[in-house]
């Protein structure tokens, strides 16, 4: 071996880029080669050639020195394959170590490497940039598309990173949808030609489909352990299962024999009182149950957050207005990663058990859209295209609402009407597959032990009255207004949370309104109780057999026949129970403002069904007791007369709960729809309806925007929405850049400007793409070029390519023009053009161009004037103008 | 492809255990018909609970033995009504057990991480200062990052490198959307 010439002084080491890029690539691998050496005892030192460097280090793998450009070093930062190379030289060259077992060792050695190399190969991509990458940059989860297993990839993609997009950008969808297009054909075209190429082109037809019967069944069995856990933790706030400490309270009471008065109560299932204390009674053990409650539940939420701040903090709040802006073209890396999945199914149920005012609804849509990402990795079809992949989120986000609420039809009109943003028919079709077998896993699954997908699951199907209507409609407006309340106080809570101090104490602020929630909750028994079984209870309707307070209705029951159960008398359990409901109403209505948008998983859904539901009931039992009471009064006489049963207090609990959902969201297809799956009955139809209409009205009334909308303007996030209509005078000239009195735009000439030049402009400004045009007098556009697709190609062809130096020129055209024999090579940039950007002239009214952003997806637009460059349109532009033209502040969005 | 594919391989493991479970065949335990009768005359109420096949679920086969006299039977097996229950205790047993899994180890994860790790951390990284600070009064040689890891870690093993460094990457992603979402505020508010 060569020793290090000043092996006694260690050589400086340039701590610049070149050696970073080194540390976080060569080191495991040096490190495990010199142990492989080493440990075979045949050498004490070796070198490693890196970047016109050459590496000395001893046995131990310690760098002993570091020479700087000796003549043979390799122009380019070797990748871990040359450096294999070096390694198996050095086997040659060492002729005694080649016994069978080093060679063994070596090469399955090798194969570890160039797996790592294969998983890793992102990162290193990412680091041929010139400069530090921006921040989140490294953090690759979501999107990236340049996986580099391209043993079946028929299309030859220049450089890897080229197309791809950077953390928290936008991208452009009609670039996308067109590679798609090119690739399709590209396979389709060459199936004809083996069989192999006709097999792949079915598999490749085939992938989408497949992919879809993955995600339900794992969002299916992700759903049913959410349900079991949560099911299970919720209980064990109040006590612990002795024949089996992980049956719950019912599945506890199973077998056992209960009484008709006493039917909760079982021999196996202990209150924490009567496990410490031995009995249930007194005062002492309802302190002391008291306490295990609320102790429990600030342990779990406290777990729940602390988990969420320790490992994913994306996995916070409901996820719905970030899948909302994600599905628009925006790029959040991360944050349907694997660890957002982990930590967000996990804590779902910590949060939910921990008796918050919250629900497991909305975060379960962001638990399949991770599903559905992670699971796309498998495809190289939605692996390498953004666009493809979030027609998969789409369906993902069916299959999540579709085992929310176990309505797989109201959970494609969910993904249709409130989170997809494009949303082909070819779309809908396998969203519905998705949903089908997301529904179908769950079921299979049994989650609640009564062969539904719901807790609040009901199956009544008493006829309603026309006059119903307007206590129906009366719900409806309840519905709006709370709505209309909700979203303004819970934005205006989260703005502060936002902008003051409060949000610097994120497991605090959990704590606290947890230990009010537990401490309120616990005296009420309808806000101690889990908020689905609170709904299901209300949904309820009485039977004689019910043994609910809600339910102790003046009971004959000598005269009463079989299943035909007259309006009664409310008992004094009902009344009880009315003004406990109502002390609950409050306390739901208040505490759900505080508690949607804090950092654990929180979803609005079943909050804001268990308020109209708890208002329902209450409007329902009123009408009922007003019919009883007055059945001679001429409204009720001709279908209300004594002794009929013409009031369902459940029917009006399950339209309150519609309202307000529809209040708070906007929904209502979808809403009436999933309401309707969940009731199992037609009937019911034009009730929901109506209270969803009337919410919506009402709401909408008093301020424009959902709640997810208004969560999404609040943090900043590029989503143009598409229901609303611009209907301002003004033209695409007032819009673009340069302004009038910027600098004129910054373009790239076709076949003029060298390397240098170019490069100069992409450092001097930060603009992510560039028109270039045929020459600057002229401004003629030939295309568009991406900053970043700029910038690796440069880097690559520097390194890569020969006599690419600063003083090259670029060329963008098909036939570069000759140059002189002495001049440096020239470099060829077509392949990354983009020959087919989008231009406007300049006089385009802005309702057109608002428009062509929306429909079309686009990142970018470039203006004209008599056929000559302008300007540029990006949507942020556009976001910004819109804002403005709504009076708001423009630098509110953020991002770009 | 091979290496996605055995990453995802417990994942679609426990996919298949968990989709499995759910259409094990029932265990005797875990179907039961339960009618509950409300009181009727001078009987008060009762819960009957049995394990019975579907089929036999009503008030006939379940309710045994008949509080009432024969002509009264009809009248009250009409008010009781009958439901029959399935569920899989090994589902839930499983489930709750896998559940508890993943939460205790993602547990002790998080307190290594807090407080293992910058213990360990600190005393390789004294260590190596030592070093590090000895040779810079000798030579007063600025010292390079990579020399710091290499000297750190020498002597631990490949993949354990592999995996710390997999570990570093995957912190400072944390950290940046921790640093996002907590202290600038940008997302998720």
């Amino acid at each position: 071996m060569l020793s290090c010439p000043s092996s006694s002084h260690p050589c400086h080491i340039h701590l610049g880029y070149p050696s970073a890029l080194f540390e976080v690539l060569y080191i495991p691998f040096l490190l495990s080669l010199s142990h492989l050496l080493a440990s075979n005892g045949k050498i004490s030192s070796w070198q490693v050639l890196d970047l016109g460097k050459r590496h000395h280090l001893d046995a131990g793998g310690d760098l002993l020195c570091s020479e700087q450009s000796f003549p043979g070093a390799t122009p380019y930062p070797g990748d871990l394959l040359k450096l294999g190379r070096v390694f198996l030289a050095q086997i040659t060259w060492e002729d005694h170590l080649s016994s069978f077992l080093f060679l063994l060792k070596s090469l399955v050695f090798l194969l570890y490497e160039f797996w790592f190399f294969i998983k890793r190969g992102k990162t290193k991509k990412c680091s041929i940039f010139p400069f530090p990458p921006p921040p989140g940059f490294s953090s690759y989860n979501g999107g990236g598309m340049n996986g580099t297993s391209t043993m079946m990839d028929f299309l030859e993609e220049p450089l890897p990173g080229v197309g791809t997009y950077e953390d928290f950008n936008t991208i452009d969808w009609v670039r996308e949808k067109s590679r798609d297009r090119d690739r399709h054909r590209e396979i389709t075209s060459r199936s004809k030609e083996s069989t192999w190429a006709l097999l792949h082109s079915v598999s490749d037809a085939f992938s989408g489909w497949l992919l879809m019967l993955l995600i339900g069944l794992l969002a299916g069995s992700l759903a049913g352990l959410i349900d079991i856990s949560a099911h299970w933790m919720t209980d064990l706030k109040e006590g612990v299962c002795l024949a089996g400490f992980w049956f719950n309270h019912e599945h506890c009471c199973w077998k056992s024999n209960t009484t008709f008065t006493d039917r909760d109560k079982c021999p196996e299932w202990k209150s924490w009182s009567q496990l410490i204390l031995g009995h249930g009674e007194g005062a002492f053990a309802y302190i002391l149950n008291y306490l295990m409650y609320v102790i429990w539940a600030l342990m779990f939420s406290l777990l729940a957050v602390l988990l969420v701040k320790g490992f994913a903090p994306y996995a916070c709040g409901s996820g719905i207005p970030e899948i909302k802006t994600i599905l628009s073209g925006f790029i959040i890396r991360g944050y349907l990663g694997k660890w957002t999945l982990v930590i967000k199914t996990i804590t779902l149920v910590l949060a939910v058990s921990s008796g918050l005012s919250l629900g497991k609804e909305g975060p379960l849509v962001h638990v399949a859209c991770c599903c559905g990402n992670i699971l796309c990795h498998l495809f190289t079809k939605y692996r390498k295209n953004e666009a493809k992949r979030r027609e998969v989120l789409s369906a993902a986000a069916a299959a999540g609402v579709s085992v929310a609420f176990g309505a797989p039809i109201g959970g494609v009109l969910f993904s249709l009407e409130e989170v997809s943003y494009y949303f082909p028919l070819k779309t809908l079709w396998r969203s519905f597959f998705a949903a089908l077998v997301a529904a179908f896993t769950l079921r299979s699954i049994n989650p609640f032990g009564n062969s539904r997908l719901v807790l609040f699951y009901v199956e009544f199907h008493m006829p309603w009255h026309l006059l119903e209507l307007v206590p129906f409609i009366l719900l409806g407006i309840f519905g709006g207004l709370w709505g209309a309340f909700f979203i303004r106080s819970n934005i205006a809570w989260c703005r502060r949370r936002k902008t003051t101090r409060l949000g610097k104490y994120p497991v605090l602020e959990v704590l606290v309104v947890t230990a009010i929630t537990a401490i309120l909750a616990f005296p009420n028994e309808y806000t101690r109780m889990s908020t689905s079984e609170l709904i299901s209870e209300l949904f309820n309707d009485c039977g004689i057999l019910d043994s609910s307070k809600l339910c102790e209705y003046v009971n004959d029951f000598n005269s009463t026949k079989g299943d035909d159960l007259p309006d009664r008398a409310a008992g004094p359990g009902v009344y009880t129970a009315m003004w406990q409901l109502a002390l609950a109403l409050i306390m739901k209505v208040f505490i759900t403002i505080f508690t949607f948008g804090m950092k654990v998983p929180s979803g609005l859904f079943i909050p804001s069904m268990a308020v109209g539901a708890i208002a329902g009931r209450l409007l329902g039992v009123a009408v009922e007791q007003l019919a009883f009471y007055h059945h001679d009064w001429p409204i009720f006489s001709g279908w209300c007369s004594q002794g009929a049963d013409c009031i369902t207090p459940g029917l009006y609990a399950m339209v309150g709960a519609a309202a307000c959902l529809g209040g708070v969201t906007r929904m209502t297809v979808s809403l009436v729809v999933i309401m309707f799956e969940l009731t199992g009955g037609l009937e019911y139809i034009v009730p929901l309806m109506a209270a969803a209409m009337t919410s919506k009205w009402v709401a909408d009334a008093i301020g424009r925007e959902g709640i997810y909308d208004a969560h999404i303007r609040l943090n900043g996030y590029p989503f143009l929405e598409a229901k609303e209509e611009f209907s301002h005078k003004t033209r695409a000239m007032d819009v673009m850049r340069p302004r009038k009195n910027d600098p004129p735009l910054t373009v790239i000439t076709q076949d003029s400007m060298s390397v240098e030049d170019v490069e100069t402009i992409v450092s001097s400004t930060t603009y992510s793409g560039y028109p270039v045009v045929v020459s600057r007098t002229s401004q003629r556009l030939v295309g568009f070029v991406l900053r970043r697709d700029l910038i690796i190609s440069i880097e690559n062809a520097r390194k890569k390519q020969d006599g690419i130096v600063s003083t090259s020129v670029i060329c963008f055209t098909d036939y570069c023009p000759p140059l002189p024999p002495s001049s440096p090579s020239v470099l060829k940039l077509r392949s990354i053009l983009d020959l087919s950007p989008f231009t406007v002239t300049d006089e385009t009214p802005m309702e057109i161009v608002v428009d062509i952003f929306r429909k079309l997806g686009l990142r970018q637009c470039l203006v004209t004037h008599n056929g000559k460059l302008l300007g540029i349109i990006t949507k942020k532009d556009v976001l910004k103008h819109i804002a403005q033209m709504a009076n708001q502040d423009p630098d509110s969005i953020l991002f770009n | 492809m091979a290496a996605r594919g055995a990453r995802l391989c417990p994942l679609l493991l426990l996919l298949a255990a968990l989709a499995g479970l759910g259409a094990e065949a029932k265990n005797s335990e875990d179907v039961r018909c339960k009618c509950i009768c409300p009181p009727y005359k001078d009987h008060s109420g009762h819960i009957y609970n049995k394990n019975v096949s579907q089929k036999d679920c009503d008030c006939l086969h379940v309710v045994e033995p008949m509080p009432v006299p024969g002509p009264d039977v009809e009248a009250y097996c009409l008010r009781c009504e009958c439901k029959y229950e399935e569920r899989s205790s090994v589902t839930i047993k499983v489930t709750i057990i896998i559940y508890l899994s993943i939460l205790g180890l993602l547990l002790l994860y998080m307190v290594y991480l807090t407080l293992v790790e910058p213990i360990l951390k600190r005393r390789l990284l004294g260590h190596s200062q030592l070093i590090q600070s000895d040779e810079d009064i000798g030579d007063h040689q600025p010292f390079a990052n990579a020399h710091d890891v290499l000297a750190r870690s020498r002597s631990r093993a490949n993949v354990l490198n592999k995996v710390e460094y997999a570990q570093q990457r995957w912190k400072l992603q944390v950290q940046e959307q921790r640093k996002s979402v907590f202290d600038r505020h940008v997302v998720l508010s």
